[in-house]
């Protein structure tokens, strides 16, 4: 069937900011589908309030909206631009979620827009529990006992006939959130009130648990002649009462025999007809038995999703571009596969290779959370690797994951064998211990057991993991001890084909080196000695056909074997350094850098050649570079592929600090770093070089010291006064990072968080109250530089840069200010010799410019001022640093736009019952959002709408602050009386505010009896919360209404900026209406209409 | 670990580790895509004369049982694998892989670049070659490999099909397909098939058998007189190994066949028909092994996802160079033959009907195992066949 002519123009809903359980996958999913149906020729409008995508790149829609998701705001957009059709199915829950209200509005029908790609039938009978397991029913397939309730009592009721342990999934979330296993009665009650709060529609599914089956997943495409495929069978290591998300999962499905493959294989295609999935692609999950293989169906998703992307990336197969197409109406045997060039998309991928995911988790960033994996997701993000084997796989998705990791890394210290005094059987109990619950690091925990001597039954017994599983980690424990016995030995003595059956095996240098007691460097060369160009490293082709056809694209991954594939060209070419795993800190960001890198290089005619091993990524797409690697970002890794390629130069700075941090290494090993050079990085890092360098241009820097001991600790601080900021020297990205105001706090401090010692001196910098942090991008070839944005952020210094909010233009700096800010940027580029992008924060106290610290890379910021600007910022630091002056770019100055951005930070808390949602030097947010308006006040509203908790219009508003915040408050108080607030607060700041005129209601705290706040919270009588605190034990007392108010999806502001700007939007949206426009129109660029 | 050698006759050489059997082994050279059923694929007749690489890396991980042979024994003359698993976890397992290769007397190597040897055998064509434990001189490696037989014009039907005629009564049981939306007709009588044993899998008697067949099978020989006397209903012609023009027998007792009644050929099966028909038969450069081979039925322009096993393939008069419209019809000494199904990956013909008699054939595995199970629909249609023509 061709495509169909009777619709012109399509509006995509993408997924919007990053939080667990929607990661960059839909970023990924909605490029390909933006891409593929403007090569149909329809007119692409796109809404997505996360600035930090591709998707949201101007050229890549002819309508780009970056607005809030919410079905006012889509509604808005389909009334300006009367699409014919909406697709749904390429953002997420998100999208399902947006596209159901606008159903339930009337929006479609008044607007006359078609669904494509699943109707609002389908969707609902896969997304509603209730619905769901009827249709399963129908066609004769399992799916565990359960009950819908709506309440705790209905909930209690089935558990008579589901039992403990309990399964609790609540409707139409993602990532299971609210999700969780109970297995008693008082645990149930807690977790049913929690799970009932999540869901948005007060819906939760109680299942009987299916703990310890084996875990599987199909990814299916179907078109709209009924052709059904699978693009790849998915198999978890961990066994079901583990979200997948959280599983670590393997391709092809490896312990499934044909029977049973086929079987499954059946339930997925009568699954994808029954409830009517039209077109495009699903997922199935499966649990089976694994003592008789009973089979039951555990869910489905009618969209692409995180699994979809791992499956594309798996397989070749790009299951969002396909699912695009077939959704304007193309079938399946239309559409080339791209790979081989000669097939069709209908056929069944079929791979060589094996593919490990491994997610990645940020536990240590949330104090309280608890570690234990259940079915409610908590990783941030994850690593895919590719091997021949299984064991090959999962040793390169070790290291993928950048957790100082080189292998099977002992948790007990027995990589070397068992120490003479280990306590065995304490140490097995350790261990136990920690493999009856799972964790993120119990494969680790596996391998210990294995040097201590437990059997696959005994760790089968602990974990459920299937013994196959078991047998590859033990195959690889035993070949360790063999490695270990080789200690003492010269590395040079190592036999041939010793070293390339670990090679094969996956080891890296480094675990060999640590195993036989050498260095990675002498392992390195003698692996190159003993190839002699014959043997070494190989890459082959993910080909989607296992071979059977020729790969005309260049996607690759590394192995040892014979023959190697990669075919280098003897073009001009350049390698790019991706951002690796997701996390807290490390987000798409940095892969919209590298993204926008490639699409510089081809422009400029030079050859990209990506290398990345996050598999949710748009860089990871075999079309996005000319080449691309798939493998793990370690020097090892790096070096192979350089010498494989001999480029002109590596790029750094995109990806963050992951291959910032092989700056070294590879300048060392000789290799060229394009752009700002690795002594400029190692300048603005090394503290004292950094004073050095601010003292030359005569910049400032807030006081500071380095403490080697307790009492140097005490001696500083005293010295630069409180309150001071303290953070251990090895890590970065604010972690473990303190604001502490007094001697007995930083004693705290000193004791529990770090051991300051000679080699890890701990940091204390003064901490400046109340000072106003300032964010900076700029560009520049060496001699020009241009500051791109000036970001103040809404939160004063010591919040994160990563979690504040922030204006672009700043909205209550001085003009002055600004121009210094300025003025420093460029002082500061042009004595680092900075080429391509730098990015820096200051703090602004009294009018005075503290430079806090410079990063001479691209920043997490970048994408955003992009947007801002409209000038693509990371596409012209790639040609700076092939060579062209920002002049031969026609960048001279940064444009000044008449608008407002706002960039809002997005946390996972409702993720991690229980955790603090203050926010602190110590980065937490997993994503951002953006608001763009003519004013602030409506930037920034719909940049709280866009990040999930809109500004209310009128109520009741809670009000409680520490002291010193108190006569600012009473300004915001006063502002939100004249708004038709109503005030309550508790009783410090409620005397207060009527001391000072405000008419005040006094509320309870938690502790002072009921009711009190959070009883107000819970029965919605509040509508807007301020609540600062300063003390440890105010921390805790205020805990309960914070959480509440997260858990009500409430406006809460715990700064006084914070709560000054929601004011800001509540008068604008109170006094103008809402509008939008497109970054099309924004920056006067983008397609005509078509 | 033992050192094993593959050689192949153009002198390619690859080294692994010893799998199976102690010994060597000469045959075809042929890969195979499907990343389940190596228990399948070792019992299959068709592969006789073969040595099967598997481009799947991992083999053996779920072990072997014996409800899933397709045949009596392992008729593959050899085994090639990247890895051999050295547990097998599932809980139908009966016993290990490499147990079960040693029982059989099957020679394999292990360890060796399999995709490599797949690239290979895709550029240059399946060709002969020797696997061994023993002989590890190079140059007399090459040399055996060469001098192994080549399967063209080879009659391999004659080494693998039955000694005598039986009846076949087992069904699919749990395993039947279920695609549910293409639901089994219940048959109005029982349908007595004759079922020719080129080399017959197991899974199509069981399907035979799903849909309402009593079925009786009868050696490759049987002539077309034999079959009459055993009053059928319908004639099944099964797949099997080797050359379909090695067959003369077989395709002089299937042109008498024809019209008689109704006819549904698979494999092997659909090329004897192809000659009886006189059509030609070609052999194709590395054949289709695997599970995933996207095929057109013309009729109804479905894909359907099949399982693929075969050497040779039927040649029309013009090659078929784009997906047509409709079905091409040919003409032949038995009227108009349609080519109802056409591979996808590379047009060859995968299905054939005659217009005006009840025989129809198909090229690939309907009877899947391994494979999927998009196929099943033809056993009905064999049965509707049977159903028109004793009304």
């Amino acid at each position: 069937m061709p495509r169909r002519t009777d619709i012109k123009s399509i509006l995509l809903i993408g997924s919007g900011p990053i939080v667990i359980g929607q990661a960059c996958e839909f970023d990924y999913s909605g490029t390909q589908a933006c891409k593929a149906l403007r090569e149909e020729g329809y007119r692409v409008i796109l809404i997505n309030s996360n600035p930090a995508t591709i998707m949201t790149d101007p050229e890549l829609a002819d309508r780009t909206y970056v607005e809030p998701i919410t079905a006012e705001v889509v509604e808005k957009v389909i009334e300006r631009e009367r699409p014919d059709a909406l697709l749904p199915t390429m953002g997420g829950q998100t999208a399902l979620n947006a596209t159901m209200a606008l159903v339930k509005r009337g929006t479609l029908e008044k607007y006359g827009v078609k669904l494509i790609g699943a109707s609002a039938e389908a969707i609902h009978k896969a997304e509603d529990r209730e619905a769901f397991k009827h249709a399963m029913q129908r066609i004769g397939l399992r799916v565990p006992t359960s009950g819908t309730a709506h309440t705790r009592e209905e909930a209690i009721k089935i558990l008579d006939q589901t039992g403990f342990p309990s399964i609790i999934r609540p409707s139409f979330t993602m990532g299971g959130t609210g999700g969780n296993i109970a297995y008693n009665r008082e645990e149930f009650e807690k977790l049913i009130d929690w799970a009932l709060a999540m869901s948005p529609v007060s819906q939760v599914l109680i299942e009987e648990s299916l703990i310890g089956w084996k875990e599987y997943e199909l990814e299916v495409m179907r078109d709209l002649k009924d052709n059904v495929v699978i693009i790849c069978p998915i198999e978890n290591l961990d066994p079901m009462g583990v979200h997948t998300g959280d599983s670590i999962t393997v391709a092809p499905a490896m312990t499934l025999s044909d029977k049973e493959y086929q079987r499954m294989r059946d339930a997925a295609v009568r699954i994808m007809r029954e409830i009517g999935v039209d077109t495009g692609g699903s997922n199935v999950q499966f649990g089976l038995n694994p003592q008789n293989g009973d089979m039951v169906i555990i869910e489905m998703n009618p969209r692409v999703s995180r699994s979809s992307a791992l499956a594309s990336k798996a397989t070749g197969f790009p299951i969002a571009k396909i699912a695009a197409k077939l959704a304007v109406g193309y079938t399946l045997d239309e559409i080339t596969n791209d790979i081989t060039g000669v097939t069709k998309a209908s056929f069944e991928p079929t791979i060589d290779y094996v593919v490990v995911k491994i997610p990645r988790f940020a536990f240590q960033k949330f104090r309280g959370a608890d570690p234990t994996l259940t079915t409610q997701m908590k990783s941030v993000g994850e690593v895919m690797a590719i091997g021949r084997t299984f064991k090959e796989a999962l040793q390169k998705a070790i290291r993928s994951l950048e957790l100082n990791m080189n292998g099977f890394s002992s948790r007990e210290g027995l990589d070397r064998g068992i120490p003479e005094g280990f306590d065995r059987p304490q140490g097995l109990e350790r261990v136990r211990q920690h493999l009856r619950t799972p964790i993120s690091e119990r494969l680790w925990h596996v391998a210990d057991g294995m040097r201590l001597g437990l059997s696959n039954d005994d760790l089968f017994a602990l974990t459920m993991i299937d013994p196959w599983f078991l047998e590859q980690v033990r195959e690889l424990i035993q070949f360790e001890a063999l490695l270990v016995g080789q200690a003492g030995k010269k590395s040079s003595a190592l036999e041939e084909s010793f070293l390339w059956r670990a090679k094969e095996l996956g080891f890296s240098d480094d675990r060999i080196a640590q195993l036989i007691g050498s260095t990675s460097a002498s392992v390195r060369k003698q692996r190159t000695r003993a190839g002699q160009g014959k043997r070494g490293v190989t890459y082959k082709r993910v080909d989607t056909c296992a071979a059977e056809f020729e790969a005309h694209t260049p996607y690759l991954y590394s192995t040892y074997g014979s023959e190697c594939e990669a075919r280098p060209t003897d073009r001009k070419k350049v390698i790019i350094l991706g951002g690796g795993p997701n996390r807290i800190g490390q987000g798409i960001e940095f892969d919209y850098c590298c993204v926008h890198a490639v699409m510089a290089l081809r422009e400029e005619g030079i050859e990209s050649i990506m290398v990345n091993c996050n598999p949710e990524t748009v860089s990871t797409d075999y079309d996005t570079s000319d080449r691309l690697y798939f493998e793990p970002l370690t020097e090892e890794d790096v070096l192979n592929i350089v010498e494989r390629e001999q480029p002109l130069g590596v790029v750094l700075q995109f990806g963050g600090q992951t291959p910032l941090k092989l700056a070294l290494p590879l300048s060392k090993a000789g290799v060229r770093i394009l752009g700002t050079s690795p002594d400029a990085i190692d300048r603005a890092e090394d503290r004292e070089r950094f004073r050095d360098l601010l003292n030359k241009l005569g910049l400032r820097q807030a006081e500071s010291g380095m403490a080697r001991s307790v009492d140097e600790s005490l001696r500083i601080a005293a010295q630069i006064s409180y309150p001071v900021m303290v953070r251990p020297s090895y890590v970065l990205g604010g972690r473990s990072m303190q604001i502490v105001y007094d001697e007995s706090g930083l004693l705290e401090y000193m004791r529990s968080a770090v051991k300051a010692s000679p080699k890890h001196p701990v940091l204390i910098d003064k901490y400046l109250s109340d000072a106003i942090e300032v964010d900076a991008d700029a560009i520049s070839d060496g001699t020009n530089v241009v500051v791109a944005g000036i970001m103040e952020h809404i939160e004063e210094a010591g919040v994160h840069s990563g979690d504040s909010a922030c204006s672009l233009p700043p909205y209550s700096l001085d003009h002055s200010v600004v121009e210094e800010i300025r003025r420093q940027m460029k002082a500061l580029a042009l004595e680092l010799g900075v080429i391509g992008l730098m990015n820096a924060q200051f703090a602004i106290k009294d009018k005075t410019i503290y430079v806090l610290e410079v990063n001479p890379r691209g920043s997490r910021t970048v994408p955003f001022v992009s947007k801002a600007i409209g000038v693509p910022l990371a596409k012209l630091a790639m040609k700076t640093m092939v060579g062209k002056t920002l002049p031969e770019l026609g960048l001279v100055e940064a444009p000044a736009p008449a608008h407002l951005s706002v960039k809002e930070s997005v946390f996972p808390f409702n993720k991690f019952p229980g955790v603090d949602v203050l926010l602190g030097p110590e980065m937490k947010s997993t994503g951002e959002v953006m608001g763009i308006d003519q004013d602030f006040g409506w930037a920034f509203a719909k940049s709280q709408a866009g990040a999930g908790a809109p500004l209310p219009k009128g109520g009741t508003a809670f009000i409680s602050v520490k002291e010193s915040d108190r006569p600012a408050a009473l300004e915001v108080v006063q502002q939100l009386q004249r708004l038709g607030f109503a005030i309550e607060a508790t009783s410090g700041t409620a005397a207060y505010l009527r001391d000072h005129g405000v008419q005040t209601e006094t509320v309870n705290k938690v502790k002072e009896g009921r009711p009190h706040v959070v009883d107000h919270i819970k029965n919605g009588q509040i509508a807007l919360v301020v609540n600062t605190v300063r003390t440890a034990s105010a921390h805790a007392d205020s805990l309960s209404i914070r959480r509440e108010a997260l858990n009500k999806g409430l406006a809460y502001y715990t700064t006084i900026r914070g709560a000054r700007a929601a004011v800001m939007g509540i008068e604008a949206i109170l006094k103008t209406e809402l509008t939008i426009r497109s970054l099309q129109e924004y920056h006067g660029t983008g397609s005509a209409e078509r | 670990m033992k050192k094993a050698l593959l050689a192949l006759a153009d002198g390619t050489l690859f080294e692994g580790r010893a799998l199976g059997y102690e010994g060597e082994t000469v045959g075809e050279v042929v890969f195979n895509t499907a990343m389940t059923g190596y228990q399948e694929v070792l019992t299959d007749p068709s592969y006789k004369g073969q040595i099967i690489t598997m481009t799947c890396p991992h083999i053996g991980n779920y072990g072997v049982t014996p409800e899933d042979i397709e045949s009596r024994r392992i008729w593959a003359e050899g085994f090639i694998v990247k890895e051999a698993s050295s547990l097998a976890s599932n809980w139908r397992s009966k016993q290990q892989l490499q147990g079960y290769l040693l029982d059989a007397k099957i020679v394999g190597i292990e360890g060796l670049d399999t995709r490599a040897l797949t690239r290979h055998l895709r550029e240059h064509g399946s060709q002969q070659g020797l696997i061994t434990h023993i002989e590890m001189d190079t140059r007399l490696a090459v040399e055996k490999a060469k001098a192994a037989p080549s399967i063209i014009g080879r009659d391999l039907a004659t080494t693998v099909t039955c000694e005598q005629s039986y009846r076949w009564t087992e069904g699919s049981g749990e395993w039947i397909p279920a695609l549910g939306d293409k639901p089994r007709v219940a048959a109005t009588r029982r349908w007595h098939v004759v079922a020719y044993d080129f080399g017959v899998k197991q899974n199509i008697l069981r399907q035979l058998v799903d849909v309402g067949c009593a079925v009786t099978v009868v050696p490759a020989s049987t002539t077309a007189k034999q079959v009459q006397t055993l009053k059928p209903d319908g004639v099944f012609l099964s797949n099997g190994p080797g050359d379909p023009e090695g067959v003369p027998y077989a395709i002089a007792a299937v042109r008498e066949l024809i019209g008689q009644y109704p006819l549904f050929g698979i494999c092997l099966g659909h090329q004897i028909l192809g000659l009886a028909l006189g059509l030609k038969t070609y052999k194709l450069k590395f054949g289709h092994h695997g599970a995933n081979h996207p095929v057109m039925n013309l009729r109804t322009r479905q894909v359907e996802i099949t399982s693929q096993n075969h050497n040779f393939a039927v040649q029309v008069t013009q090659p078929i160079s784009a997906i047509p419209d409709r079905p091409p019809v040919i003409e032949t000494s038995f009227g108009k033959v349609a080519v109802t199904h056409l591979s996808l990956n590379d047009h060859s013909i995968e299905g054939l009907a005659c217009v005006d008699r009840p025989v129809f054939s198909v090229q690939y595995h309907p009877e899947a195992s391994p494979g999927p199970h998009d196929s099943a629909y033809l056993f009905t249609e064999f049965i509707q066949l049977m159903e028109k023509q004793h009304v």
